[in-house]
């Protein structure tokens, strides 16, 4: 292993090992530990009675919720994205590239009030769905729709290298050796990048569950049917419960780690699941 | 351990030749931490105070303002934020600052009016021509009518609104805390949704046109119309409202450190001299001085008010009642 460190061509291993503990720990691991010692001072059952109360479990339904069905649109609708942006040229391309990054700039109660002005019954896209009965603002739909809006960049920004990596030629091989249209999307294309799309979708999923500041504008924020984790939180903080509203982050920080735990498993299934019947060429 | 400490001291080291900023000073400066829509009143109050100060005792004084939700900027005082004075829209949060040791336990009563140099109220905004014929919140509890008023449990604007319902309720004839519950309640159903703040509640009933009537400071009203013009709609006056205080007090730890005990005292005071008192009814607040009051008597009609501590016995006690966890707001919300 040592002997493998001191082949590298770039030296100071050791520098940016260093760097990267302390920054981590005082980025991550400081706030995230003093939030889980706060935590201890309560009991285990204290932790649970605050965590299933009826509002707590609804704003968790709501947000895990909302955020998953924002990740799964942002993963269809991402790809598509990313894949005209690599695969076609076409006027414009480059603006649309650029507005892709767009929902990481704006500050998000601006994206949240803009959102929620829009999608209002007399708004702009609001006022074409009412006669239908469809209400978006002001209901959990609102939140989906805010959550889609931060999440879109997390997968097109993940997708987007990697199907540059896959050469055109791949495709015409795949169909030159018979393959239908949609064979060739399923067994080639979609096997390779399948693991970003997990990745860029987990991405979105993540930020959305901690997401507050648009949401909170489009939400409605009705007891049981559009209130957030992250509401339920600030609601315990106006009360000055800090305890309280760290005990929420606690097991929605919990929730998200063993989720996230989940899909990274199921990556590494999927990236692993084809190791044995590819044979690695001999190098010559 | 040896490999491991070497790195480590060094990337520390790195870190903080990365981070370290000069950090700048100021000679005699008072900072002032403020609730968010006081923005205005200050902007105005603090020239007047700094020529008043300059004539008195020659002195130059630098003033600051921080302004933000009240209970984050209160949290931010007692975490650290080097405030000489804090002037608050309600007294949940010096009341906080008070168990924190950072004001004087009895600082409603260092200033004349339970240190509340000017007082608003809670009224009702509707739209033009008051189609729903909404006149008082008794209206705002029927079947059919629409709502919007900022989150209770969450907002100083939602908690007032609350509580003047509530007194509404206990002030009617065979009212109790049952019927007043049971009002409450029905006002909320109303409710479509619960706005974020005081001014996204404007927004929603104002530009996204939701909702039959607003309720709301009766400074936001006047704001509202300069926003949007008197065209779109009308304050609505009820029977009985709640009056809202706006305390100050000096953070005592932070004037000892810094020897500004002086001025911040002076700061403070001169919100009830005359000037003071005519700055806060050029923005729309009800001066506690009579004769201010009267000349612009215009933007105050008259209008029967009780305050927290007279129906609801004190901020403390209501705040533990109503919008603490289980209690009746969530109550109202409680799955049968």
């Amino acid at each position: 292993m040592a002997k493998a460190a001191n082949q590298r061509v770039l030296p100071g291993f050791g520098l940016s090992l260093g760097y990267t503990l302390v920054y981590l720990s005082i980025l991550i691991l400081l706030p995230l530990g003093g939030m889980v010692l706060k935590t201890s001072s309560l009991g285990l059952g204290q932790i649970i009675d605050i965590a299933t109360g009826d509002r707590a479990l609804a704003a968790f339904r709501v947000t895990f919720g909302a955020s998953a069905i924002a990740a799964l649109i942002n993963a269809v609708f991402g790809l598509i994205v990313a894949w005209i942006l690599v695969r076609y040229s076409f006027p414009g391309k480059r603006l649309i590239d650029a507005l892709v990054d767009l929902p990481f700039a704006l500050p998000t109660a601006v994206a949240g009030i803009t959102l929620a002005t829009l999608y209002a019954g007399n708004g702009w896209v609001g006022r074409w769905l009412e006669p239908f009965g469809i209400k978006v603002a002001y209901t959990p739909w609102g939140i989906v729709v805010a959550l889609t809006f931060i999440g879109l960049p997390f997968v097109v920004r993940t997708l987007q290298p990697v199907i540059e990596d896959i050469e055109p030629e791949v495709e015409e091989a795949a169909a030159s050796l018979g393959a239908s249209r949609w064979q060739t999307f399923s067994r080639v294309i979609f096997p390779a990048i399948g693991p970003a799309l997990l990745t860029g979708a987990t991405l979105a999923f993540s930020r959305a569950v901690g997401e507050y500041g648009s949401v909170i504008f489009i939400a409605g924020n009705m007891p049981l049917i559009s209130e957030i984790t992250p509401l339920l939180i600030i609601s315990k903080l106006e009360q000055y419960d800090v305890l309280g509203a760290t005990a929420l982050a606690v097991v929605m920080l919990a929730i998200s780690f063993v989720l996230l735990l989940a899909i990274n498993a199921l990556q590494w299934w999927a990236a692993n699941r084809h190791r044995g019947e590819i044979q690695e060429l001999p190098r010559p | 351990m040896k490999k491991i400490a070497a790195p480590l001291l060094t990337g520390l080291l790195a870190l903080f030749a990365t981070c370290a900023a000069p950090l700048a000073r100021a000679d005699v400066s008072l900072l002032n931490v403020s609730y968010d829509v006081a923005r205005d009143v200050y902007k105005d109050y603090n020239p007047m105070f700094q020529k008043y100060w300059k004539a008195k005792t020659g002195e130059n004084l630098e003033l600051k303002q921080s302004h933000g939700g009240s209970s984050k900027q209160v949290r931010a005082v007692a975490d650290g934020l080097e405030a000489d004075v804090v002037t608050m829209n309600s007294a949940t949060d010096v009341d906080f600052l008070a168990d924190k040791g950072m004001v004087a336990k009895d600082y409603a009563r260092k200033f004349p009016n339970n240190a509340s140099p000017y007082t608003s109220t809670m009224v009702l905004i509707v739209r033009k021509g008051n189609p729903q014929g909404i006149k008082d919140w008794s209206d705002l509890a029927r079947p059919g009518v629409q709502v919007i008023l900022p989150h209770p449990k969450n907002t100083g604007n939602g908690r007032y609104s609350y509580l003047a319902a509530w007194g509404y309720a206990l002030k009617q004839p065979g009212g109790n805390d049952r019927s007043a519950q049971e009002f409450v309640g029905r006002i909320l159903k109303n409710a479509p949704l619960f706005a974020a703040g005081g001014r996204d509640a404007t927004t929603t009933f104002m530009q996204r046109k939701i909702g039959d009537a607003l309720a709301t400071f009766e400074s936001e009203a006047e704001l509202i119309a300069k926003e949007f013009g008197r065209g779109e709609f009308e304050v609505v006056y009820p029977t009985l409202s709640i009056q809202t205080e706006f305390p100050v007090a000096v953070v005592e730890p932070v004037t000892a450190k810094k020897g500004t005990a002086r001025q911040a005292q002076a700061y403070l005071d001169y919100l009830w001299s005359k000037e003071g008192q005519e700055n806060a009814a050029q923005n729309y607040l009800r001066p506690r001085d009579t004769e201010i009051l009267k000349k612009y008597a215009q933007f105050f009609p008259p209008i029967k008010t009780f305050t927290v501590d007279e129906v609801h016995g004190g901020w403390s006690k209501a705040f533990a009642t109503h919008f603490k966890d289980g209690g009746t707001f969530d109550q109202i919300y409680q799955i049968k």
